[in-house]
């Protein structure tokens, strides 16, 4: 019986020859990210050149205990000698900084003690978040256990229609599938070939809130292209076995989808095409975090704003994912574009997406994001609500001052 | 007879307790001593003054959704003896295990006992009595190896012991 890419990777890092769902393997971990706090206590490590150490969360530090955090951070690079180590002036997300910079790779295993880790594996990497406690465990021991689940093989076929994106397919399955828990998600098919890496990242983000222990995606001319001069390290990609075992196949076929809308409090089960909420005041409109807060999030945003005004009433924030993205941004134009409209263009940080030092909502307030979650109190009041959508629903809700499907405000032509 | 079973008095929560209710976004950079009086604030607030040391908690599917935050750390300081949900988010569980609390997946729990009925819990074995109700199920119990960091006290206590930490 064949293994499935997930299984390869795992059997592979674990040293045994096959490994198969309900198995217990415990892995070399190539890749360990650990942001903003140093780890003080730690006395000895593993290996320093598997860690990269970065600020994401609170920088620049908002308060004392994170000035402090960051100060033993850097004590810490200097202890160990971590040559991974992105200060205040490069940082950026944790999982937008690994892809950026080439230190995500294919076949690898990736650990960070931030649930979105699964972002990486958009580039073949498998990657999955882990809590403090075991952050610290990896540091000093350099290995980690996995229950393997069963996989379940998602197949994307035809194109997204205009005004649909990346964003809109991960919310389609959380509504129609629900979570994933204890399972993995192998990504494949022909409408692959037309994703390019930033909405892969923006799938394998939000796979987070479908509970999977690993989403992974293949190592095809996309991602070879990309990680063609990026890559820090050799690799080998895992591929499945032709006879691979899947638990379920769910075919989707892209052509067919519209634009979809999380509702508040939670993401499985809970997505609706946005036909079902237009219209519903929004008092902030956000797009950034791990999930949408790369160039082409940036693009679109810029988009659909040009020209126009943010609506009386609505606060529009958007957060590049790192300080690369900034740069890209303004270069490109799309940071001028969306400040002329009225938005609020911040620093790279993880920020108003987890209540962070920005962007709070307040009592009974509405939020439209494009961020990564939107849990009761996520963004501030636990009285506020949150929906989630793509940055094109984002950015032409903040416009309107109502969740608007973007369509209406996408001309085909604006679109080439 | 399995010295992982526990007994306490069932407090019962729904699907998709996520990391965000346990531990809210206000509440996590303060010390670990301040966090458990903020746990579930948002969705039953006053349930910190209630519960008591060996209690267990029961939940529905697809519970720890969420962030890295430490949900296992708040419960074990509040004094939960056990969790048993339907089904577990896979870092929801890592932090329970890895703070050394008793963890049980098992399907049929949340129609199986009513709040404050009194449960039997084998962690090891995976069987779960209502001694309420005198009804019994089995969950589908942890892997050795991984019942082996519970019976630790948890990872911070394993790499103290192994000299990683100070």
């Amino acid at each position: 019986m064949g293994m499935n890419a997930i299984e390869k990777i795992l059997a592979r890092r674990s040293g045994k020859d096959a490994v198969k769902p309900g198995d217990v393997v415990v892995v070399d971990v190539d890749t360990a990210v650990s942001f903003d706090y140093g780890k003080t206590n730690i006395q000895k490590i593993h290996d320093p050149d598997m860690l990269v150490l970065l600020h994401d969360h609170v920088v620049p530090s908002p308060t004392l205990s994170a000035a402090n955090g960051a100060k033993a951070m850097r004590e810490f690079v200097a202890k160990f000698g971590v040559k991974n180590y992105f200060p205040v002036g490069r940082h950026g997300i944790s999982h937008v900084l690994v892809a950026e910079e080439g230190l995500a790779l294919p076949g690898t295993i990736l650990v960070n003690g931030d649930s979105h880790t699964c972002s990486s594996g958009a580039l073949n990497c498998l990657a999955r978040g882990m809590g403090p406690s075991e952050m610290t465990y990896i540091i000093c021991k350099g290995k980690t256990w996995y229950i393997v689940g069963p996989t379940t093989k998602i197949v994307l076929e035809g194109t997204l229609p205009e005004g649909v994106y990346p964003r809109d397919v991960i919310h389609y399955i959380a509504g129609q599938y629900g979570d994933f828990a204890g399972r993995n998600l192998e990504w494949y098919g022909s409408g692959l070939e037309a994703i390019g890496m930033d909405g892969r990242l923006t799938m394998a983000t939000i796979s987070a809130e479908l509970s999977v222990e690993f989403s992974l995606f293949p190592y095809d001319k996309v991602l070879a292209d990309y990680l063609d001069g990026r890559a820090k390290r050799a690799f080998e990609p895992s591929f499945p076995d032709e006879d691979a075992e899947y638990e379920q196949v769910i075919t989707i076929n892209l052509s067919e989808l519209e634009p979809q809308v999380v509702l508040p409090n939670k993401v499985a089960w809970n997505a609706k095409p946005i036909s079902q909420v237009v219209g519903k005041h929004v008092d902030q409109a956000f797009i950034g975090s791990c999930a949408n807060g790369r160039l082409s999030d940036f693009a679109i945003a810029a988009q659909v704003v040009k020209g126009k005004k943010v609506a009386d009433g609505t606060r529009f924030i958007i957060t590049p994912g790192s300080q690369e993205v900034m740069r890209q941004a303004v270069r490109a134009g799309y940071v001028e574009t969306l400040l002329e409209a009225g938005a609020v263009v911040t620093n790279s940080t993880c920020g108003a997406c987890y209540g962070g030092h920005m962007g709070l909502l307040a009592d009974g307030e509405v939020c439209i994001t494009a961020s990564t979650r939107n849990f009761k109190g996520r963004m501030g009041s636990a009285e506020a609500e949150i929906y989630m959508g793509s940055p094109a629903t984002v950015a032409a809700s903040a416009i309107a001052g109502v969740i608007t499907d973007p369509r209406t405000v996408l001309k085909v032509e604006e679109l080439a | 007879m399995s010295n992982k079973k526990v007994t306490g008095k069932v407090w019962k929560f729904g699907s998709d307790i996520n990391t965000d209710l346990v531990i809210p976004n206000f509440a996590i950079y303060m010390k670990r001593e301040e966090q458990p009086a903020h746990c579930f604030v948002a969705n039953r607030p006053g349930w910190v003054d209630e519960v008591k040391p060996g209690d267990i908690l029961i939940a529905g599917t697809n519970f720890g959704v969420g962030s890295g935050r430490p949900i296992g750390d708040v419960f074990v300081d509040l004094g939960v003896a056990a969790v048993v949900a339907e089904s577990f988010n896979g870092l929801g569980l890592r932090n329970c295990v890895n703070a050394g609390l008793a963890s049980l997946p098992c399907r049929g729990i949340l129609d199986a006992f009513d709040e404050g009925d009194i449960a039997e819990v084998d962690w090891g074995t995976g069987e779960v009595r209502n001694l309420t109700k005198g009804t019994t199920l089995t969950g589908q119990a942890l892997p050795q190896e991984i019942q082996g960091i519970v019976e630790e006290g948890g990872v911070v206590e394993k790499l103290t012991k192994e000299g990683f930490l100070a």
